[in-house]
């Protein structure tokens, strides 16, 4: 489960570039890791971003795990949905499962791709 | 061996199964140079022993004193079947309820519980229960700066003092900025509490009624907090908020009450209850347990402690609070205070109290140099001024078997003259009658 | 069960003192009052009494189970002690009485057992004073952690950090970081704290360690003089999480031994009884380099046997708590103390072992037991081998309370995969632990041949497995008002 066409952090987020902007979210080996998701905390629309840097929260009943931002950058979209249906991310993680749109301030750094990010989940297990 | 089962030879059986030949051996693991058997404390006494030295210690203390004591922790009426049923051992031998299939009692009482507070101070939540009324301002106050990511803290001097010791030492490595706004002659200075809030504000925290027992509606202010994106935080009088403006309808955004007057003794200082509640916005930043209603496999309803994520055990350094044990039972004991009463019983207790003190004070400043501190409206508790020191009258009369009440000078310098007094239903009109002879013919002696 | 609140018939009486002449609105302007009454329940007494009845009956406690939760030290709770904290002497006491001159001499009784708990406590840990202000374990912590900062400001030392074992409970690193501290974890090695990882984190900015000896594995630190010589060495400060003490009583000193700070559980080593989650208790010690940074008030015996409260301490980190403690939970420590005397406390921890022992040598052919030596008052066993079959800790847990014990702390420490730790205590005689043990290694076998079987338990509790993904989800935490 870890898709060709995107790229990867080592506290299991997904990116997909797309010129100008990324898409993010959550890895499905880190949704499985963390159980039936009960809620997530968004960041704010018009925030600007860090490579790495915090931008929420994710739940489960027994679990929490903290989301960092991939990419440098300004939120101009976030997953709402997500708000009354985390369950989502569970059911879907790079797909319905999003976070949130990035417009990129720079070219983002050192971010693995699927042969090395299948390599550091193997490491894991 | 008191409270150990083990006979001789079940301790043999049990060594040889381990595999040693003493249960020294199995201290071996501690190095030589690190053990310590000297301990000198008195050999074991029998029960009997126990308890005539703990009787003897209690008759030590006084506890006939007609009091008027209060200062946030009230002499009420405890009804006698809440402690048979707090005696039933299923609930006090209980653990945190870890295992929701093995406690379910305990769970359906914290819900109903925290239903309880939630409808009296009408907030939509409240946690599990906190340790007192102090700790629970804190993490009122800590809760405030999560969510407005702000520095600033902005407290009336009314709210009660030893509460603001206690903020002061926890904020003491924080870098949090702690503002006083000053009393004035023992009113809640409304006016330099608006001014007061900027945008670097995280919140500000009042009491009702205050310290000084002056009541208030803080809808205004708190309106104004919010337009400034500042919490307003609230302390309140737990039983009287059966009565007076509830936090909900002034618009606060958390919360908080020392539990004490809902059926727990004074203890010497514990343990009490801290009530603490909140919006639904600010769930995710609430500390401690909290249960929750669900159902089981088979559609039964039942109760667990949920958004457990928020909690130490879980989310370790990154947690809400650091809390772990709180004050279950004593939460258990004052949702029994409110279903033994009933809202009606609740009524009826709070306004006995608050006849009584009106006609404490009418009585009192009816002695020559005996007057309000104030002209603020009150409830059961109100200040004085006297023509002496109020430690010196408080000790003249304490000799003769009445607290007349708390001097406030032990905390607010410059009142010294002034003298705190509550009632309770408990106190009858004839013991205020005796008072105010009492301190009549103290403050004629003293001329 | 149907809650207090939908049980409320509108109009019955519960127990109403006499109304007052006049209502409220009479002496308060009406904006200071409530637009309406709290729908709160309205019952007879013997509604509420026969409700909560019924409610206590769907509950284990010690009374009337097994109940060898790790960590939690889960003994009988002696019934002298509820009668002594019941005496009216203490419990009618108001916390400001001695605060008052004249009155101080009426709170003496009260003001001795704080001075000679202080003095008992200091005693069992070889520590030079004691604070019983804090209000449970984590607070206790906190206390500890703000004295270890007042120490080091005043010195004039930059600290920032606190170390945390991994296998510490959760309080640890929660209460270093509200103290204003960066929580660094280090890593175990054979369940035990690794010296060399210790060095590897260690410098100039390390203002302690938080350690639990024996430790949540039940693990003795045999590292320890080590530890305190590498901790030492920056000036920085060892605290001492009591919460197992119960394994240690009369055997070693904490104070000796080169902690500079203790907190103690009094809910778990000194039995007083835990309240379905609380009241605890949690007095912090230290010796002389952390004395004058103590909370204040003290307690302070006078030459001619008097009591008093003494608040002038210019370096006292300031108040922790409102008053003294929780009184009423700090009587039943000091009674049980007393009671049990220096021989009595002695077997506690003799016997505390040996049942952990015992158990954990019966249980090992079954279950994995991953550091497997003599262990102190409780030990971690592993399901990871039933795992493999699909039945995991939680299921063996469950399968546990069917057959009417409570179930081992799972899932903690967080280092051991599939984990139950098991503290059997020194007051469960021998025929209990093994019921326990025999149940226990039924279950393990139904693992091997009906792992399906214990998906399905627990069937004989009032309730079954509950959904708490469905409780997380929807919030409800009250009850919804119907009118």
């Amino acid at each position: 489960m870890i898709p060709e066409n995107l790229l990867y952090t080592k506290s299991h987020e997904w990116v997909k570039i797309d010129q100008e902007t990324a898409i993010i979210g959550i890895t499905h080996f880190a949704q499985e890791q963390l159980g039936d998701i009960t809620f997530i905390e968004l960041p704010e629309v018009g925030r600007t971003l860090e490579q790495g840097e915090e931008i929420g929260s994710i739940e489960s009943v027994k679990a929490a795990s903290e989301v960092y931002s991939p990419v440098s950058g300004e939120v101009i979209e976030i997953n709402t949905s997500l708000e009354d249906a985390p369950e989502k991310i569970n059911e879907d993680p790079y797909g319905e499962g999003w976070i949130c749109k990035i417009k990129l301030s720079a070219p983002p750094q050192k971010l693995l791709t699927p042969e090395e990010y299948a390599k550091l989940i193997q490491e894991h297990e | 061996m008191p409270y150990i089962p083990y006979t001789p030879k079940q301790v043999q059986d049990m060594l040889e199964v381990i595999g040693v030949k003493s249960i020294n051996e199995l201290f071996d693991v501690i190095p030589k140079e690190l053990k310590n058997s000297t301990l000198n404390i008195p050999s074991g006494k029998s029960e009997y022993e126990v308890l005539t030295h703990l009787k003897n210690l209690a008759q030590k203390n006084r506890t006939d004193l007609i009091s008027f004591l209060g200062a946030g922790f009230y002499d009420h009426y405890i009804p006698a079947p809440i402690k048979h049923i707090l005696q039933r051992s299923e609930f006090y031998t209980a653990y945190t309820p870890y295992q929701p299939e093995a406690s379910q009692g305990t769970l359906q009482a914290i819900f109903e519980y925290q239903t309880a507070m939630a409808r009296l101070m009408e907030m939509d939540f409240a946690n599990a229960s906190l340790y007192d009324g102090g700790t629970a301002i804190y993490e009122a106050m800590m809760m405030a700066v999560r969510i407005t990511k702000r520095k600033k803290i902005i407290i009336s001097e009314t709210v009660n003092p030893i509460y603001r010791l206690m903020l002061q030492c926890y904020t003491k490595n924080l870098h949090l900025e702690l503002v006083t706004i000053p009393h004035q002659n023992g009113k809640t200075n409304l006016e330099e509490l608006k001014k007061s809030i900027d945008q670097q504000t995280a919140c500000i925290i009042v009491q009702n009624p205050s310290f000084f027992g002056e009541l208030q509606d803080y809808s205004p202010l708190f309106s104004l907090a919010q337009k400034q994106g500042a919490l307003s935080i609230i302390s309140v009088y737990a039983l009287l908020q059966s009565i007076l403006k509830t936090p909900g309808e002034m618009g606060a955004d958390i919360a908080v009450a020392e539990g004490q007057s809902l059926g727990l003794p004074l203890n010497f200082g514990g343990p009490y209850l801290g009530i603490l509640t909140t919006r639904k916005k600010h769930i995710r930043q609430m500390p401690g347990r909290v249960v929750g209603k669900t159902t089981d496999k088979q559609g039964q309803t039942g109760f667990v402690l949920t958004l457990q994520a928020r909690e130490q055990h879980i989310r370790r350094e990154k947690a809400t609070s650091n809390i772990c044990s709180n004050q279950a039972l004593c939460a258990f004991q004052a949702l029994l205070y409110i279903a033994f009463l009933g809202p009606e019983g609740l009524k009826r207790t709070a306004e006995q109290s608050i006849e009584k003190a009106h006609y404490a004070a009418q009585k009192l400043t009816s002695i020559p140099g005996v007057k309000l501190l104030n002209d603020y409206a009150f409830a059961n508790e109100f200040a004085l001024t006297l023509p002496v020191n109020a430690f010196e009258l408080v000790n003249h009369l304490t000799a003769r078997g009445f607290i007349p009440g708390f001097p406030l000078g032990r905390y607010y310098p410059g009142l010294e003259n002034c003298l705190l007094l509550a009632c309770t239903e408990k106190r009858t009109f004839e013991e205020i009658g005796i008072l105010t002879e009492m301190i009549k013919a103290y403050l004629t002696y003293r001329r | 069960m149907q809650t207090i609140f939908a049980k409320s018939i509108p109009g019955r009486q519960g127990i109403w003192p006499e109304p007052a002449q006049k209502e409220s609105h009479h002496y308060l302007p009406e904006n200071f009052l409530r637009s309406k009454r709290p729908n709160l329940p309205e019952l007879s007494e013997l509604d509420v009494v026969r409700h909560y009845t019924l409610l206590s009956r769907k509950n284990f406690g010690v009374d009337t189970n097994f109940y060898p939760l790790g960590s939690c030290t889960m003994k009988y709770n002696p019934k002298i002690l509820e009668e002594i904290a019941s005496l009216p002497g203490f419990t009618d006491l108001h916390p400001l009485t001695p605060q008052l001159k004249t009155a101080g001499l009426f709170t003496q009784g009260a003001l001795e057992v704080l001075y000679e708990t202080e003095k008992l406590l200091c005693e069992i840990t070889g520590m030079d004073a004691f604070t019983l202000q804090p209000l449970a374990g984590a607070h206790g912590e906190l206390t500890g952690v703000m004295l270890i900062a007042a120490y080091h400001q005043h010195k004039g030392n930059k600290k920032t950090k606190i170390i945390v074992p991994d296998s510490a409970h959760g309080t640890n690193p929660a209460s270093a970081a509200i103290a204003g501290y960066k929580v660094i974890s280090i890593k175990s090695k054979q369940g035990i704290i690794d010296p060399a990882a210790l060095k590897e984190v260690l410098d100039d900015e390390v203002a302690g360690i938080m350690m639990t000896c024996p430790n949540t594995l039940g693990l003795f630190e045999t590292h320890l003089p080590e530890i305190v010589e590498l901790i030492h060495s920056v000036d920085g400060l060892l605290y001492y999480d009591g919460a197992n003490l119960n394994a240690i009583l009369g055997k070693m000193k904490v104070g000796d031994v080169g902690f500079d700070v203790v907190h103690l559980n009094l809910h778990k080593t000194f039995s007083t009884p835990h309240g379905g989650g609380g009241p605890g208790a949690g007095p912090v010690g230290v010796n002389k380099k952390l004395e004058p940074f103590l909370p204040i008030s003290r307690v302070v015996k006078l030459e001619d046997g008097q009591f008093y409260l003494k608040y002038n301490y210019p370096l006292s980190i300031g108040y922790v708590a409102p008053f003294y403690g929780n009184f009423g939970v700090i009587l039943k420590a000091y009674a049980y103390i007393l009671r049990l005397g220096k021989e009595g406390l002695n077997r506690v921890s003799d016997h505390a072992v040996l049942a952990a022992n015992y158990v954990r040598k019966k249980i090992e052919d079954y279950l994995e037991i991953p550091y497997n030596k003599i262990c102190m008052h409780e030990f971690v066993a592993s399901a990871v081998k039933q795992a493999q079959k699909g039945v995991r800790a939680l299921d063996i847990a469950k399968a546990l309370l069917d057959k009417g014990h409570h179930a081992p702390t799972i899932y903690f420490p967080l280092i051991v995969k599939e984990c139950l730790m098991i503290e059997p205590t020194e007051t469960e005689s021998k025929e209990t632990l093994d019921k326990f043990i025999n149940d226990l290694i039924e279950i393990i076998q139904i693992a091997e041949t009906n792992p399906e079987l214990l998906h399905q338990a627990p069937q004989n509790t009032p309730i079954q497995r509950l959904d708490e993904v469905k409780a997380a989800r929807n919030m409800e935490l009250v009850e919804p008002c119907t009118i």
